[in-house]
């Protein structure tokens, strides 16, 4: 809301020369979002003169209509070249002189142009700022030759722009903010709904019907208007400072008055009305074709204004095409009504078309300003376009307030500051409320004060945020991070101390982002919430996986120049449900435990996921050597690192399992319980993804990962005894797993053997066809005394023994 | 070697002569000190202090000597042998230690070349400043709260006060899950974790809520449909708008430096009254560009004041939807956005650095923000 400081001062017995940032800054103070305060005429400076053109001499040599005008500023008469055309010998208009300056820097010269001396400029409101008029200059109804025109331009003035919070409906009209200045400063104010002198209801009415949708609807019949009225100077001014584009006297005093008083108005041609007007719910596929040159097919909750044709106006919102006022216009039916605040949202929203109307209802009106509203509007036709009054339709269904019961001793308990009873009734009362005891009656424009915590919040904001003082913060019960905590924030962070930058990515993707890791049609991965308003519709899913989001932001970052990548993100997916239905619990309560259960399960599992992603090489080259390649053991290697922080040992087996490369891809899993996957991606999806050769990736369900972790951790037994080393060469078929012999090795050996580590790998000429080497470190130790060589040997034994059992054979 | 002294004839074999002992030793000790390197002062060794060395070879000469001479001569040449050794010892060490350091001159490198052969990772700044305030608020007492960003309906909005058709719920904002009736959104706030935590829990209630939130903007400089939001929650009796003030200007002077302190503007939310804007004082300038054209100040504008979230206590309703009795308890609670308090931090003036993921961003916070 737009508001003008000269008008709000109407109302508002604001102490002398306070200025706009002044007002803007207690406004502030008391709860209103001031955004903008705009100076206006702030960027023009010089002599803005208002002028007659005394004569117009058209120029027709040119392409263009050209006209060079005679124009009297009082004591002096110049001679301007004018290329509008909207304006006759006679007319009052504002001229810049040479010397003055218009806004964006424009300076204002005597020139010559079109074969004569330009002796200023005559302006559109455009080249003021005052509107976007292009079309024509600036032709005054009023004024006097040669005086300063900015007073009559409002030029002298500022704007406060103000964004109105849904609380506050009253404050999208120059009364309620007004109200806020006065209340701001503690001074009077001047209802401007106080003004209005009722007019007469008798007289020739049009005949209304009320069904439906509104508690109050008012209709007044005027007839014999002047089509050819002009709005005033001051109307035309205002609605420009308020971001209103003035369209015709009869649009323009509905827009002055919604913002004067904060009603909607709606004009109608009476003439164009066929009978009885009817407020209802709309015949099922009835449709309208609003202002705004919209078709809409009307919905069975939205509410009507008709008439023997049907639609003529979505009622709280937008009027329609068929009866709209036209230059043509001279008799009109004038509604003010009370629409229900619900019901214009909901058909705002269904719409999705928002208009000065409907922001106004939904926030809530003024339920007593129909008829004043009403009233003040008619009598500016009357006074301006020189209209009969005719008879008024007044219907009221309105139910009494219910009163709000209020401890006095609530403000003091939740603002925390001691605040009187007295104090809180008199801010009470000076912002509307009749106050009796602890009853508390709220005024007709505060719909939203419904509860003792409204009216502690008037309280508060007048007392001031700034009063409220400050000591130690509020302690809290708690002793510190939770296991879970911990072990999450152990994890989280892990893979960065590994050497792993993390990123973030947004959770959205496309069958195609799943299509391009190559997953099987079966994949659990494919199941997935799609949302209503993606904001890219090539990516409705939300993620199941996050390797796209990780691999996109590779893609991105090596066309960015860094081809060595090394990747994590954490973050939660969204897994098997397709479809979401929940139940939507009524507010105010709480919902009884199966419903809320029910809205809980609803859901689709929220895992949260670890993924990395590899590219290029793990050490790069440099004065120490060659670069080290990454490749499918690096994801292994950190995937057990990471899940190592929390304490849990990732078992590795080989598995097939897209998007890795099937000969090189190891299902990760603890205790027997499968956490994720990790090794080398597959060449398709690399290249996919423009990627380089062998890139490799892992991802970890955490939340499983977290649930394997062991609480607290049994210490080992450190021997001081000497170790014995033996290496063992054994030699396996080619698909016998390097795992599989080394816990074969290690179960064996028992209790005395401490280690087995691989640390060679052979086959080639040395070892028969399809067979391998596969070479063993044990070391053995005893926790209570030094192993003997038959001890050794027993050990050794047992663990050949085992490892005979997969058919390894010692190497000769 | 002389001959036996076989009639014990007293006469003293040249070897012995005080004189010939002390050329011996002059020569020994001129041998050592030339010698410029261990090699040299082997040979110095076998030379002087060695079987064939004459003082060897005089010492041999004490046994044939009467028991009555053994005594003096077997002292001169003793002191003789100890000197020279002495020195031999004296130049191996010399020897040594520049030798030594003869090693470790040549063994030098040149340390400033960069060894950055392993890569060095590095924690996105989005995660390490929710920790950092999480940390903060967990040294009060508060427990930490995470949960779904696939929400219900009811806990995103209706248990928020924010029915069907209030403004905050348009479809301009909410990203809707299956169909717009589905029940369930991107929960696009954390304020949810406050109904999740007040449905499992009764006051006293304090939980600081970091986590992601969605909204359906367009990603460009300085709004992003994916972003983070940290809120904190406390229920419990007595509490009011002093306590809310006071844990929020405690908040600002942990993150931001001794003194900084919180403004309050009356606003609108739905689900807290009174409800408050957060303004930050300026930990930049701390309010000194105000009205200073000389002190223009970046981060405030020169302003003072940075806008940082909202707050209020919380709405009695919200509390009833809970099945929190709010003639009993009172509640406050607060919301910050992440990305916002980081770029006014941090100074950064483009939110697409913050989610496009380059490796050079999340790089330049390292280990912590
Ligand atoms: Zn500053």
């Amino acid at each position: 809301m737009r508001a003008p400081l000269s008008w709000i001062k109407e109302y508002a017995a604001l102490p002398e020369g306070v200025s706009a940032r002044e007002l803007a800054d207690r406004l502030i103070a008391i709860g209103l979002e001031v955004e903008t305060v705009e100076e206006l005429g702030s960027a023009i400076t010089g002599p803005l003169l208002v002028g007659r053109v005394t004569q117009i001499e058209e120029l027709t040599e040119f392409k263009k209509p050209i006209r060079f005008c005679q124009v009297d500023l009082g004591d002096q008469t110049r001679g301007i070249i004018c290329g509008a055309t909207n304006f006759a010998e006679g007319d009052l208009i504002v001229a810049a002189l040479p010397g003055s300056v218009l806004p964006g820097g424009f300076e204002i010269s005597a020139r010559k142009t079109y074969g004569h001396v330009s002796d200023g400029m005559i302006c559109s409101g455009r080249e003021l700022g005052i509107n976007d008029e292009y079309d024509g200059i600036l032709v005054l109804a009023d004024g006097e030759v040669g005086q300063d025109a900015r007073p009559i331009l409002g030029l002298d003035d500022a704007v406060l722009d103000i964004a109105v919070t849904p609380d506050r409906g009253y404050c999208l009209s120059i009364r309620g903010i007004a109200r806020e200045a006065a209340l701001a400063y503690g001074v009077e104010f001047t209802d401007p709904a106080s003004l209005v002198s009722q007019l007469p209801a008798d007289g020739p009415q049009h005949p209304i019907d009320l069904r439906y949708g509104a508690d109050r609807f008012t209709a007044r019949a005027l007839s014999g208007i002047d089509p050819g009225a002009a709005s005033p100077d001051y109307m035309v001014r205002r609605l420009n400072q308020c971001g209103m584009r003035p369209v015709s006297l009869a649009v323009d005093i509905t827009n002055y008055v919604m913002l004067e008083l904060g009603q909607p108005l709606h004009a109608f041609d009476a003439d164009k009305v066929q009978g009885a007007i009817q407020i209802r719910r709309p015949d099922s596929s009835e449709q309208l074709e609003t202002l705004d040159h919209v078709k809409r097919i009307l919905d069975p909750d939205d509410v009507v204004i008709a008439d023997g044709s049907g639609a003529v106006a979505l009622a709280g919102v937008m009027g329609g095409l068929t009866t709209e006022i036209d230059e043509n216009s001279t008799n009109v039916v004038l509604e003010a009504a009370h629409f229900g605040a619900a019901q214009v949202a909901g058909t705002s929203r269904r719409h999705k078309l928002s208009s000065e109307a409907s922001k106004r209802f939904e926030r809530g009106v003024d339920s007593d300003l129909a008829r004043i509203a009403s009233d003040r509007a008619a009598a500016l036709f009357a006074e301006l376009a020189g209209a009969r009054v005719d008879g008024l339709v007044d219907i009221d269904h309105r139910q009494p307030v219910t009163a709000i019961s209020l401890p006095m001793d609530l403000p003091t308990r939740i603002v925390g500051v001691d605040i009187p009873a007295d104090r809180a009734r008199d801010i009470l009362t000076r912002i509307g409320c009749t106050i009796d005891g602890d009853r508390v009656d709220v005024p007709s424009w505060r719909p939203d004060l419904t509860a003792p915590i409204d009216l502690v919040e008037e309280v508060a904001r007048v007392v001031g945020y700034e009063t409220i003082p400050s000591r130690g913060p509020a302690m809290g019960t708690g002793v510190g991070l939770s296991t879970q905590d911990r072990l999450l924030r152990q994890v989280r962070r892990r893979p960065a101390e590994l050497g792993l930058v993390e990123v973030l990515s947004y959770p959205f993707l496309g069958a195609s982002d799943l299509d391009a890791l190559g997953l099987p049609d079966d994949d659990p991965r494919r199941t997935a919430v799609a949302l209503a308003n993606p904001l890219n519709d090539q990516q409705p899913l939300m993620r199941t996986t996050l390797l796209p989001g990780l691999l996109a932001i590779a893609r991105r970052n090596v066309s960015r120049g860094s081809e060595s990548l090394h990747l994590y993100e954490y973050g939660q997916v969204f897994r098997d449900l397709a479809e979401v239905s929940a139940p939507v619990a009524a507010a105010g309560s709480r919902p009884p435990e199966p419903v809320i259960q029910e809205m809980l399960s609803a859901l689709p599992r929220q895992p949260e996921h670890l993924g990395l992603v590899l590219c290029g090489d793990w050490s790069q080259a440099g004065w120490w050597g060659a670069a080290r390649p990454v490749d499918w053991s690096d994801a292994i290697r950190l995937a057990q690192a990471i899940a190592n922080a929390v304490g849990v040992t990732l078992e590795v087996e080989p598995d097939v399992h897209a998007p890795w490369h099937p000969g090189r891809c190891a299902r990760l899993s603890a205790d027997g319980v499968v956490v994720g996957h990790a090794g080398e991606l597959h060449p398709d999806v690399v290249s996919a993804y423009g990627l380089p050769a062998r890139s490799a990736a892992a991802e970890l369900d955490l939340s499983v990962v977290l649930g394997q972790a062991a609480p607290v951790v049994p210490a080992p037994e450190v021997s001081t005894f000497p170790v014995a080393k033996e290496d063992v060469a054994l030699v396996v078929d080619e698909v016998t797993s390097a795992e599989s012999l080394r816990r074969a090795l290690a179960d064996g050996g028992g209790e005395l053997l401490e280690s087995v580590r691989l640390f060679d790998v052979y086959s080639g000429p040395q070892v028969p066809e399809g067979k391998k080497s596969l070479a063993f470190a044990l070391r053995m130790r005893a926790t209570d005394r030094t192993l003997t060589d038959e001890d050794i040997a027993t050990v050794r034994g047992a663990a050949l023994a085992s490892a005979g059992q997969l058919g390894a054979e010692l190497r000769g | 070697m002389s001959a036996p002294n076989k009639n014990f004839d007293p006469v003293m074999p040249a070897a012995l002569d005080p004189a010939n002992l002390q050329v011996a030793v002059d020569a020994a000790l001129v041998a050592i000190a030339a010698a410029a390197d261990l090699a040299a002062l082997k040979q110095a060794r076998i030379d002087h202090a060695g079987d064939r060395s004459p003082l060897a070879l005089a010492n041999r000469e004490i046994a044939a000597l009467p028991p009555s001479a053994k005594a003096a001569s077997g002292k001169a040449v003793g002191a003789a042998r100890g000197q020279v050794n002495q020195a031999l010892k004296a130049r191996e060490a010399d020897l040594k230690q520049a030798e030594r350091e003869r090693i470790l001159t040549a063994e030098r490198v040149d340390v400033t070349m960069l060894n950055d052969r392993e890569p060095i990772g590095a924690r996105h700044p989005i995660h390490t400043i929710s920790e950092h305030i999480a940390d903060a608020f967990v040294s009060i007492g508060y427990g930490v709260v995470e949960g779904p960003e696939l929400e219900s309906e009811w806990f995103n909005f209706d248990a928020l006060n924010i029915d069907r058709d209030h403004p905050a719920r348009t479809m301009q904002d909410t990203f809707f899950v299956g169909t717009p009736d589905s029940g369930a959104v991107l929960r696009t706030h954390t304020s949810p974790l406050q109904i999740r935590t007040m449905l499992n829990q009764q006051p006293p209630v304090y939980v600081v809520c970091p986590g992601r939130v969605y909204r359906t903007d367009e990603l460009d400089a300085t709004h992003t449909p994916v972003f983070h939001q940290v809120e904190g929650l406390a229920v419990d009796k007595g509490l009011s708008m002093v306590d809310l003030k006071s844990t929020l200007d405690w908040f600002a002077s942990t993150m931001f430096g001794e003194g900084i302190v919180t403004r309050l503007r009356p606003s609108y939310f739905p689900f807290t009254e009174p409800s408050a804007e957060v303004d930050l004082e300026c930990f930049a300038c701390r309010g000194e560009s105000v009205g200073d054209p000389d002190r223009s100040c970046r981060t405030c504008s020169s302003e003072g004041w940075i806008e940082w979230g909202g707050c209020g206590m919380v709405n009695p309703r919200v509390l009833q939807s809970c099945g929190i009795d709010p003639d009993v308890y009172t509640g406050f609670a607060f919301g910050m956005g992440i990305e916002r308090t980081l770029m006014f931090r941090h100074g950064i003036t483009d939110m697409r650095d913050l989610v496009e993921g380059d490796v050079r961003f999340t790089s330049a916070f390292g280990m912590d923000s």
